[in-house]
């Protein structure tokens, strides 16, 4: 991503190139371009350190080629997952209510 | 077993646009949430394309704005009135619920064909290749910004490299600062405030400059953690959120306690909390940025709060000492 790089070395993303079928969904999933093709039609970790784990490679990976621990990169869900001793957490924070304080619906404009 | 499908607007009214920047500053958002289901834009035929977003009401007016002149179908997930690429990660814009709200809204006796265009950041939560297994759709990701579409779908459906590659510009992350903000003064938090302005007072009542050194330390340090380090984000020094946020803290702290006349001790101690109080919130910031791994983040929760509770322990003692010291 142009201008900004966060902590190198960290990222769990791993691929088994074995897997890899070249359908390169991957490619078209990942918002910062972590995987680039290959001159055997497969794809390569081009760039691991611009990876955010967001889990989208994965997720759409129908030949379960990609593995990773996905998460938000939140300071504050991971400091309420080792209050609660769960697994991080956004609810009630920035990213919206959990659907039990959820208010009524309303009509669109 | 055709139902009445409502129209949408593409043009946002001043109603629209207030209640956009209400949810901006963190007002109404528990009041979010638009009604999930099929939606029109323009004219849609049976074989016109469907679109695919979330029913936070932020979401649901910018990409009916920016699908203005095209006639597509628009289907509105239930993703309890939260964004796309929020809900995507919570699970709640996902596979089942594409699948469920599609049939729920009788999609297939509206249009002929079988494709949903799925914004790009949804993808960590909609997977192509179950919803073909479950539902037989074919999903196709689509831009990340909405005002892309129109040249997403003038290009017959294909995305450029630009389209997928998501951006922080210096407008984007301002817009991001109220909501930061709004949530340093929130409940219980509001209470540091009270007692840091107490505090000073309890400390040195001889004028009202010196009595409110801590609580100006406070807010400069909120100030640049929450604003001065979103807005500045790409050229303060470093990749670490904490070390950009104690940076703009410490000169905030330094520059306030400055202006209130503080002895060197004093300046020292607002400096020093400051910088630990926007290491904590320009943290925080994390969350709201497309490009931090939970990893990284983790990792440097760990090494940063010891060093931001150990700023603001010394900066209590150091006005303690200059307290005794007269």
């Amino acid at each position: 991503m142009r201008g900004f790089r966060y902590l190198s070395g960290v990222a769990s993303l791993k691929l088994d190139a074995e897997k890899c079928t070249g359908c390169r969904v991957c490619l078209s999933v990942c918002p910062h371009a972590v995987f680039a093709g290959t001159e055997d039609r497969r794809v390569r970790v081009a760039d691991l350190d611009a990876c955010m784990e967001c889990g989208a490679c994965a997720k759409n990976c129908a030949f379960g080629a990609i593995s990773l621990k996905p998460g938000v990169g939140c300071a504050e869900a991971i400091i309420n997952g080792w209050l609660r001793g769960t697994e991080p957490s956004c609810d009630d924070g920035c990213c919206g209510q959990a659907p039990a304080t959820r208010g009524d619906t309303a009509a669109p404009a | 077993m055709s139902t009445v499908v409502p129209q949408v607007s593409s043009e946002l009214t001043w109603r629209d646009t207030l209640a956009r920047w209400a949810l901006r500053w963190d007002i109404g958002r528990s009041r979010g949430a638009v009604e999930p289901g099929l939606y029109r834009v323009g004219e849609p035929t049976p074989e016109s394309p469907v679109l695919v977003t979330a029913n936070y009401r932020m979401t649901f007016d910018l990409v009916r704005r920016d699908l203005g002149g095209l006639d597509v179908w628009l289907l509105v997930l239930d993703t309890n009135g939260v964004n796309v690429w929020c809900a995507a990660g919570k699970g709640t814009f996902g596979t089942k619920e594409l699948i469920v709200r599609a049939a729920k809204s009788n999609l297939s006796s509206h249009v002929t064909h079988r494709t949903l265009i799925v914004p790009q950041l949804g993808a960590t939560g909609v997977s192509a290749h179950e919803a073909r297994q479950l539902g037989d759709y074919r999903v196709v990701f689509g831009p990340i910004r909405s005002r892309d579409i129109p040249a997403f779908v003038a290009a017959g459906m294909k995305t450029t490299p630009e389209m997928r590659a998501v951006t922080f510009t210096f407008a984007e992350r301002l817009a991001l600062t109220p909501v930061e903000l709004v949530g340093t003064v929130k409940g219980w938090k509001l209470l540091i405030l009270l007692g840091l302005l107490a505090a000073g007072w309890l400390l040195d009542r001889s004028s009202l400059a010196t009595a409110s050194q801590p609580a100006a330390a406070y807010i400069a340090g909120v100030l640049a953690g929450g604003l001065l380090t979103p807005a500045l984000l790409p050229w303060l020094p470093g990749h670490s959120f904490s070390v950009k946020g104690a940076l703009a803290g410490a000169a905030a702290g330094a520059a306030a306690s400055l202006a209130l006349g503080s002895a060197p001790l004093g300046v020292a101690a607002g400096t020093l909390l400051a910088a630990g109080i926007a290491s904590f919130v320009g943290l925080n910031f994390t969350g709201a940025t497309p490009f931090t791994s939970p990893s990284g983040v983790e990792k440097e929760l760990r090494l940063a709060l010891p060093a931001q509770a150990a700023a603001a322990v010394i900066a209590g003692v150091l006005w303690i000492v200059q307290f005794f010291l007269g």
